[in-house]
């Protein structure tokens, strides 16, 4: 028994490791073949496709990276980061332009675009600061109160949010001699800082701050005792994380050319942590697919739901009825659900 | 740390007036500053307002409507947010589904209220409705994720959004108004000035009676659960599963039966809240996370899982919410949160909670 076992051995080694290599390389190419076709899209797929699908989701995509980085390396469940998003999407249109001159200050873009996302980082870490005064469990309860709070206060303010109607015609900028307002530059622009984002996420997960960080959501006591200050870790990750959540919401008004409290409302803030767990906390790449999921049954659930003779409004139930098989059978969302997949594909043929 | 609490409560409760004392004796000045609000309060409230006075905060109608209508708005916030901050405090997940109880108790009862033509019968359904529901989704589902409060939650959120959506296809997006019974409609003349002619006569307030019965019935509510918590046998075994489930489950008590019955208890709660809203204002798509944030807000200042915390923070929430509404409209919800704030940065685990 032991001898087979010493003699077994080197070669389970070896198929370990061309194991994580393969796969190394396996999940590399997923990448790139992914941003390729990303890359040439637009000359294949029509301007509904490119912007109002796969745009969209890269922009939803962007904001649930800032969820997935607090909640997947900090251990906190903000539900307040769809609020960043409305803030920075908010403030773009108060200092940049729209179609209210009463409001809006008509700024230039290169002076507006700081500012609002300057204003929704300090919102994120005032967030942080209130929030990581308590653990766990309450995040939600206090991220979600705060989202809450915000969107009543943009219902019914006048003075700044304009209540309930919002503003509307709130343009991208000419900038460099490009008209980011046509749908291909658009595009780009969101693909462009959907790919910085997520290159971000990843390479701040290895730095001190990143590891520092994950060493607070496994044991904060622990990391407090070596010496990490964690409150510190906590609303530096908060900051950090706004600051995507801030450049989506930036993008989300340029796509959308209109911002109303709906736009930050709770149902929104839900369905982005949806977007996160179902793609999965466990790496970046979690969000988009999370995103273009969610993005596609939000456009398609109603014609396909009145295809196979259901009612075609009940396509929040399917949300939430598939949001609730991924919680009830796959944590951690479809990452969990293609890691098995491949682990179990790959051992089937070490097996044999 | 979990047999320092329970010494200490059993030490705590026969002796509840001198922890009064001990109190003010370590903290003088928040004390002083207390009794000088509630004397304050209460002078708003009583005494008729000079003239020089109601010219600068406005009419004193309007800011005892605002106290009544905030107090009794209060009353419908702490029977929603009680049973949120008991199953809170005994199994430790949030209950994002809450609010959607407290909308299904409310269509119940309505839908009762027609069939029978009885408003206290609707009542009854309500309550039975939202805790065989409770009861359901504890033993279907929690039950099997004992521990993953994360996990848990996330499964009140998908139920939430299932619910609410079901809910919009079988009573529609428009708003219901529960009718009040005709025993119960029409002010009721209170002893409070509000003005006084320039006859010399004191006008008195009038105020509407069912909300003032609703008032009376939740400050019953609050006691008669206040009593069942420390004088019944079950009532010991919450507040031991409250401090330390697993230490209650070791000594033979059948924790999981008691997690059924909680829940079953809070979610009823939640269904009565329902009638009462939609006879207050009324019951419509939205009202689920408006509720909810309610209930999110009133534990977060009252202290988590403390049923104390629960009135004492509904109160405060719906005075703020009442008081923002009548002097400044465009910031009201700012004024609830900035005491979330507050509570926060000063007691982070609520004015009556504990650690």
């Amino acid at each position: 028994m032991a001898l087979a076992q010493i003699t077994d051995s080197p070669s389970l080694g070896e198929v370990q490791r061309t194991n994580t290599l393969s796969r190394w390389a396996s999940q590399h190419a997923a990448i790139l073949l992914l941003g390729l076709v990303l890359l040439i899209l637009p000359a294949v797929a029509g301007d509904f496709i490119f912007v109002q699908v796969v745009g969209w989701a890269m922009i939803l995509g962007i904001i649930a990276l800032s969820l997935m980085f607090l909640a997947g390396y900090g251990g906190m469940v903000s539900l307040a980061q769809m609020t960043v998003a409305g803030v920075s999407g908010y403030m773009i249109t108060v200092f940049g332009a729209s179609s209210l001159p009463a409001i809006s200050l008509f700024w230039p873009w290169w002076v507006a675009t700081p500012i609002a996302i300057a204003i929704a980082v300090a919102f994120g870490a005032l967030t942080g600061v209130l929030s990581s005064r308590t653990e766990g469990i309450y995040t939600i309860m206090i991220t979600l109160a705060i989202a809450a709070a915000f969107f009543y206060l943009t219902l019914q303010n006048w003075p700044i949010f304009n209540g309930f109607a919002g503003f509307t015609t709130i343009p991208a900028p000419i900038a460099f001699g490009v008209n980011w307002r046509h749908p291909l530059p658009l595009y780009y622009l969101i693909l462009l800082f959907a790919a910085l984002s997520y290159m971000a996420v990843l390479y701040v997960s290895r730095t001190p701050f990143g590891l520092a960080l994950q060493g607070v959501r496994d044991n904060p006591r622990r990391m407090e005792a070596i010496g990490y200050n964690v409150t510190a870790h906590r609303v530096a990750a908060y900051a950090f994380a706004a600051l995507f959540a801030a450049i989506g919401g930036i993008l989300m008004v340029w796509l959308n050319n209109q911002i109303s409290p709906g736009s930050n409302g709770i149902e929104a803030s839900i369905d982005l942590l949806i977007i996160a767990v179902v793609g999965g906390l466990g790496h970046p790449i979690g969000a988009f697919i999370g995103a273009i999921i969610y993005v596609i049954l939000r456009t398609f659930a109603l014609d396909s739901l009145v295809a196979i003779g259901l009612d075609g409004r009940r396509f929040q139930t399917l949300i939430g009825v598939c949001f609730l098989a991924i919680v009830l059978f796959s944590p951690d969302g479809v990452i969990g659900l293609w890691r098995r997949w491949v682990a179990r594909a790959h051992g089937g043929r070490s097996g044999s | 740390m979990a047999t320092a609490f329970g010494g200490d409560s059993g030490a705590r409760v026969p002796a509840r007036g001198d922890a009064l004392g001990r109190w003010v004796g370590h903290h003088p000045i928040a004390a002083l500053a207390l009794a000088v609000a509630v004397i304050v309060a209460l002078w708003l409230i009583l005494a008729p307002w000079p003239a020089g006075f109601e010219d600068v905060f406005g009419r004193k109608r309007l800011f005892i409507n605002a106290i009544f209508n905030g107090i009794t708005l209060g009353a419908l916030y702490f029977l929603v947010a009680t049973g949120f901050t008991l199953i809170f405090g005994l199994m430790r997940y949030v209950n994002l589904a809450h609010g959607s109880l407290y909308l299904f108790g409310g269509y119940m009862g309505y839908e009762a209220g027609e069939w029978t033509g009885s408003w206290l019968f609707g009542f009854v359904i309500a309550f039975i409705s939202c805790a065989i529901v409770g009861m359901a989704m504890q033993f279907f589902i929690f039950r099997r994720m004992e521990g993953q409060d994360l996990r848990q939650t996330l499964v009140t959120l998908g139920l939430s959004i299932v619910f609410s959506d079901l809910m919009v296809w079988v009573w529609g997006g428009n708003a219901i108004q529960i009718d009040t019974p005709d025993y119960l409609m029409g002010p009721t003349p209170t002893p409070i000035v509000v003005a006084v002619k320039s006859s010399g006569d004191a006008v008195f307030l009038q105020y509407p009676r069912v909300r003032l019965v609703i008032f009376v019935a939740a400050v019953v509510i609050g006691i008669g659960m206040w009593l069942a918590l420390h004088r019944t046998r079950i009532g010991v075994m919450i507040r031991a599963g409250v401090d330390d489930r697993d230490m209650l489950s070791v000594l033979g008590y059948r924790v999981q039966l008691l997690f059924i019955l909680v829940f079953a208890f809070g979610a009823g709660l939640a269904g009565i809240a329902g009638i009462v809203g939609g006879t207050f204002q009324s019951i419509s798509l939205g009202e689920d996370s408006h509720f909810l944030l309610a209930s999110l807000q009133v534990v977060i200042v009252g202290g988590m899982g403390s049923i104390p915390g629960a009135a004492l923070g509904a109160i405060i929430i719906g005075c703020a919410e009442q008081l923002g509404q009548t002097y400044f409209q465009n910031y009201a919800t700012v004024l609830t949160f900035v005491i979330m704030v507050i509570v926060l940065a000063l007691r982070p685990q609520g004015l009556l909670g504990r650690r």
